[in-house]
């Protein structure tokens, strides 16, 4: 025991004065998540709070495209730029590229005419369907010119598509709008009175979102709940850069050696690695926590609120930590240099993190991913993770995922053993 | 000669009369078909200041790395105060000191924090380890920077640091890989003159170098290597009288050949 004591004593001393090694596991993951977390945030209120500037362009002076306007403004998606209907496609999408703003949408000349028609011509044929004598349908190719939206390339697939969405839904409010009245008017020859055409068109049916939580609370996720613990497990796992290039320095410096003309077992010292570092892992995540609880609402982010089950929490980063260091020094044993173990360390992190869903959310995967992230360390500590933050799940209810955790723990300590056998280092 | 408290209660009572014994050793190196030592036979007499010498690549740290176990023979034993190495491998280190050619210590640790952990892993209690250091610290002059990481050392100090780290658990036989390799007149001495005095206090010195001047002050019997043979093995003195040489360096281009060897 007093060999080990005296071998941990050693690993904290030589820790602790790396300043390079404890920059890259303390400063670098710190940055890390208060960069993602800061733009994931601004992603989220992209969507949520802030309004998108959109230049307008309304080339219609009918009564519709003014209808259409304040759909899309009654939206709240959007900050509205009215331009003049004179500037041309060229000069719309000028003021795009010099970022007043990443979307634009030309509303036709004809709009409104072509919408009453199309109209009239719903009426009539809804009318005769009835049985009831509608207006003669005239002739006409029932194409309108289509509403032009402009968007800048950076903008991202899934908010265009959202965007889209949004400009169809208040197109086919203005269309329902005047259908309505058309057919009204044909039937009761009078105005629409506007009581019964707000009761017909507002949506009086609201949607509930409940986020799905084990312990019944309806707080809403946010980008700190998200991030944290997905870049704390990243952080955990990245001390196979000082770890694992650490067991490759003492293999090949001369006190192996020495180390090994001495009647101690090679183990002492991994064992010693073992212990020393998951207090890294452990004080990595102290730190991370502390900073999404305490500091992010100073800097504006949503505030980390930790799983009621602390108990839990500290198993399941435990279980991550000595994960990570299973896997650190598995790379430090089978590694022959430093670059070795510092170059395949960090990119199978990376590429470990990718497949565990770290970057992309796991159900966005294609299927023939889902069963390869499994094979992902990473994958099942952020499962647990989630278990704990996202859906406000204790210990038991994250069991199943530490489960297949500690098995990776073990058939790492495996390997390790046997490539330590196999090496004759122990 | 020996203190029984030293050897463990696992090994058998020790040999007094050999340090080191080789029989009948064949080695070769790990994917290599040709025998680098074929049936070597080597004593090595308790308390003597024994001298490995030869050119480059002759097989001087080989050999010294199978008398320590750090590497394997094929065939043949080798035993350390009669112990057989290969069935006490862990257990016999306690009996022999090793002080390697390079730098074996941890550079960012003090000298005090590096012969603490190289102590307890030689099997010292705390208390023993704190006597020791005080006392080799002041032997090898190395009081006044106890505290200071070794990495801010002159190569002299750092080898004084290896050899004292070898010595902290007090072997009954010390292996050394050129020793002095590297360092000033003064302290070239003052490392000579302290295994001087470790062999008065019956340690067994087994040392290699290619400082012959040294060697020649050092040893009182030789084994000159080539090639993974041993073409000498004596008293230097009846070497040198019977190939009717003044010094070791005489002898050495004599039985080793004056070609520049580099393998």
């Amino acid at each position: 025991m007093y060999k080990l004591r005296a071998t941990i004593i050693k690993d904290i001393r030589t820790l602790t004065r790396d300043r390079i090694g404890l920059a890259l596991m303390f400063g670098m993951p710190i940055l890390l998540v208060i960069i993602i977390t800061l733009i994931q945030n601004n992603t989220f209120e992209l969507v949520s709070k802030n309004k998108s500037p959109l230049l307008l362009c309304n080339r219609d002076t009918g009564e519709a495209s003014s209808e259409l306007i304040q759909a899309i403004d009654k939206i709240g998606m959007f900050r509205l730029l009215e331009v003049s209907r004179d500037l041309s496609d060229k000069g719309i999408t000028d003021r795009m590229h010099a970022k007043d703003a990443l979307l634009a949408v030309v509303i036709p000349s004809d709009f409104s005419s072509d919408v009453s028609a199309k109209t009239r011509r719903l009426s009539s044929k809804a009318l005769n369907t009835f049985g009831l004598k509608g207006d003669t349908i005239t002739a006409g190719s029932g194409i309108a010119d289509p509403v032009t939206l402009f968007y800048h390339p950076i903008l991202q697939e899934p908010f265009r598509r959202s965007v889209q969405g949004a400009l169809y839904s208040a197109l086919q409010l203005v269309e329902s709008r005047q259908l309505l009245k058309s057919i009204y008017f044909s039937i009761n020859e009078k105005q629409l009175p506007d009581s019964l055409e707000n009761d017909i068109l507002s949506n009086k049916i609201s949607i509930n979102e409940v986020p799905v939580s084990r312990d019944g609370s309806r707080s809403v996720p946010n980008a700190s709940q998200h991030n944290v613990p997905a870049w704390t497990i990243f952080a955990m796992f990245f001390v196979v850069l000082s770890l694992g290039s650490g067991v490759v320095r003492e293999k090949l410096n001369g006190s192996f050696i020495r180390l090994k003309t001495l009647p101690t077992n090679y183990l002492v010292s991994i064992l010693s690695k073992q212990v020393t570092y998951l207090g890294v892992t452990i004080a990595q995540a102290i730190v991370i926590f502390t900073i999404g609880v305490w500091l992010f609402p100073a800097m504006g982010l949503p505030a980390l609120d930790l799983p009621s089950d602390l108990s839990g929490l500290a198993l399941v980063s435990v279980l991550c930590g000595w994960c990570a260091v299973s896997y650190a020094i598995c790379i430090g044993v089978f590694a022959r240099t430093e670059e070795q173990a510092n170059g395949f360390g960090a990119i199978s992190i990376v590429m470990l993190a990718a497949i565990g869903g770290l970057m992309v959310p796991s159900f966005a995967m294609p299927d023939s991913f889902r069963t390869i992230m499994k094979i992902s360390p990473l994958h099942w500590c952020l499962e647990a993770y989630y278990g704990l933050f996202l859906e406000g799940g204790k210990l038991k209810d994250v069991l199943p995922n530490l489960l297949p955790l500690f098995i990776i723990v073990l058939v790492l300590q495996f390997i390790t053993f046997a490539g330590l056998k196999r090496k004759n280092l122990i | 000669m020996y203190s029984s408290d030293a050897i463990t209660n696992k090994l058998p009572p020790p040999d007094t009369h050999f340090a080191v014994s080789i029989g009948d050793c064949t080695f070769n190196y790990p994917g290599q078909p040709d025998s680098f030592f074929s049936h070597l036979d080597l004593q090595i007499r308790a308390g003597e200041r024994f001298g490995l010498f030869g050119p480059n690549g002759a097989g001087k740290t080989t050999l010294m790395h199978l008398m320590t176990g750090l590497l394997p023979s094929r065939e043949g034993c080798i035993r350390l105060l009669g112990v057989k190495i290969e069935k006490h491998k862990k257990s016999i280190n306690k009996l022999f000191g090793f002080v390697p050619q390079d730098f074996s210590f941890y550079h960012e640790l003090t000298p005090v924090e590096n012969l603490e952990f190289f102590g307890a892993w030689a099997g010292l209690h705390k208390q023993e380890i704190r006597k020791r250091t005080d006392e080799l610290l002041d032997i090898l002059g190395l009081t006044e920077v106890r505290n200071k990481p070794v990495q801010k050392f002159s190569g002299g100090m750092k080898r004084m640091i290896n050899l004292a780290i070898g010595v902290v658990h007090r072997p009954q036989i010390l292996f050394l890989d050129e020793p002095t390799v590297g360092v000033d007149v003064q302290t070239r001495h003052a490392i000579i003159n302290y295994l001087k005095e470790l062999n008065k206090n019956g340690t067994t010195l087994i040392y290699t170098s290619h400082q012959l001047n040294e060697a020649e002050e050092l040893c009182e019997r030789i084994a000159l290597l080539d090639k993974g043979k041993i073409v000498a093995h004596d008293d230097l003195d009846k070497l040198l009288s019977a190939h009717r040489q003044d010094g070791l360096e005489g002898l050495f281009l004599k039985l080793t050949g004056e070609k520049y060897k580099n393998d």
